[in-house]
């Protein structure tokens, strides 16, 4: 039995076959070279953002040339810090060298930022006064090396 | 009639019944079930497969991570943009909890509540969970957001429409919009830090150690060590996001 074909299925299967093929082109064109590599998103996000600079250059970048305080941090209690804690990011710093760069931060407010009295710090964990009572007509660094907090100055 | 035509359906309904629970079985033993051990199961072996932990004993408040974290990842300034932040929780004596984070921790935290009211009080740093089946990652509906092979939640941003669902989606609170670029920003983990072998900037400045970041796929590393020894517990868990931030100590006042 011969199977009867309308005329109009070939000429619309005509019209779908070129729908479809300029969705694929189309398609083609505007996906992302990358996308889909690991997963449904693009594979060079991960690159992009991998080419941003760094602002924190790590404390080893520090004791390429401060070698000193290396020594001197190693002997007391601020040993565990690193150096960006305080000063802020370094990386300008290590790549100009200029002591405008950095920051020495040296007001009663910054030292308190760890070290001022709160019921939430615990007693163990870090060394705690009372801003409004210690010596409050000096800065901190009148009395302590921010290096060296233990070794008074005289 | 009626009645054998009923039984024949009958055979067929429980004959493709049991064919179907067979192959739903069958499909979930060859799968191996999709327990939540460190927060997912890894793909590719090679990379490492990062979390981060957070010790709620050693947290002195002092906001240098949100701070480092804005002026590394040039997040913008104001007191509502953050990537990371610091919440000071203080339980009174009546049971009732204050809640405070005066810009994130940034500017330091002063003591509202006075010492004999209180009954304890602690701080919990925040920050993206990086979660192995994350919510955020999960609305995008353009594929914008999505978990790298390291473990780490990413923004595509040339993606990104700027549509807010995942802002809306993270149970956690981690995103926000861009101000100047219109699109969705949060945690990288330092990402960029991090292909340079360098800690996040959070990590770095953080001067107790209570931050800590690892490796889970390494049982020597900082963080498995920190998982073994302390207590830990995530945030929500409850809905199952698969979060990779630990903290030790955690308390049930915290939301």
């Amino acid at each position: 039995m011969k199977f009867y074909i309308p005329p109009q299925i070939p000429r619309l299967a005509l019209v779908f076959g070129i729908v479809i093929s300029l969705f694929l082109l189309a398609r083609h064109f505007l996906i992302p070279d990358t996308f889909g590599k690991y997963g449904p998103y693009r594979a060079a996000a991960m690159d992009d953002y991998t080419q941003l600079e760094i602002h924190y250059s790590g404390q080893q970048a520090c004791f390429e040339c401060h070698q000193d305080v290396e020594d001197l941090k190693a002997t007391d209690v601020h040993s565990g810090i690193h150096c960006e804690t305080c000063h802020g990011p370094g990386q300008k710093h290590v790549l100009s060298g200029e002591a405008a760069d950095i920051l020495k931060p040296s007001d009663r407010e910054f030292c308190g930022s760890c070290h001022s009295l709160n019921a939430a710090r615990q007693q163990d964990a870090i060394f705690q006064v009372d801003l409004k009572e210690h010596n409050v007509e000096k800065e901190c660094i009148d009395c302590h090396n921010s290096h060296q907090p233990w070794e008074m100055k005289e | 009639m009626g009645n054998e035509g009923i039984k024949s359906s009958r055979r067929k309904f429980v004959k493709s019944a049991a064919t179907l629970a067979g192959a739903t079985m069958g499909y979930a033993w060859l799968k191996s079930s999709h327990f939540l051990l460190y927060g997912a199961e890894p793909e590719d072996l090679s990379l490492p497969w990062y979390g981060i932990g957070i010790d709620i004993e050693k947290c002195i408040g002092c906001g240098n991570c949100a701070k480092s974290c804005k002026k590394e990842n040039d997040v913008p300034l104001e007191p509502f943009f953050f990537r990371n932040w610091v919440e000071q929780y203080t339980v009174k004596n009546d049971g009732s909890v204050d809640i405070v984070s005066p810009n994130g921790g940034i500017d330091g935290f002063v003591q509202r509540v006075p010492d004999e009211d209180i009954f304890k009080s602690f701080f919990v740093a925040k920050m993206c969970n990086h979660c192995a089946k994350s919510p955020c990652e999960q609305v995008c509906p353009v594929g914008a957001t999505f978990l790298s092979p390291e473990g780490v939640v990413l923004i595509d941003e040339k993606y990104c429409i700027g549509c807010r669902y995942c802002v809306q989606a993270c149970p956690y609170g981690c995103r926000f919009i861009h101000p100047v670029k219109k699109v969705a920003n949060k945690c990288t983990l330092c990402y960029h830090r991090l292909k340079k072998d360098l800690a996040p900037a959070c990590m770095e400045v953080c001067p107790t150690g209570a931050r800590i970041y690892g490796n889970l796929r390494d049982k020597e590393s900082d963080l498995v060590k920190y998982l073994k020894e302390h207590t830990t517990q995530v945030l929500r868990p409850n809905l199952n996001t698969g979060a990779k931030l630990y903290y030790n100590a955690l308390s049930s006042e915290t939301r």
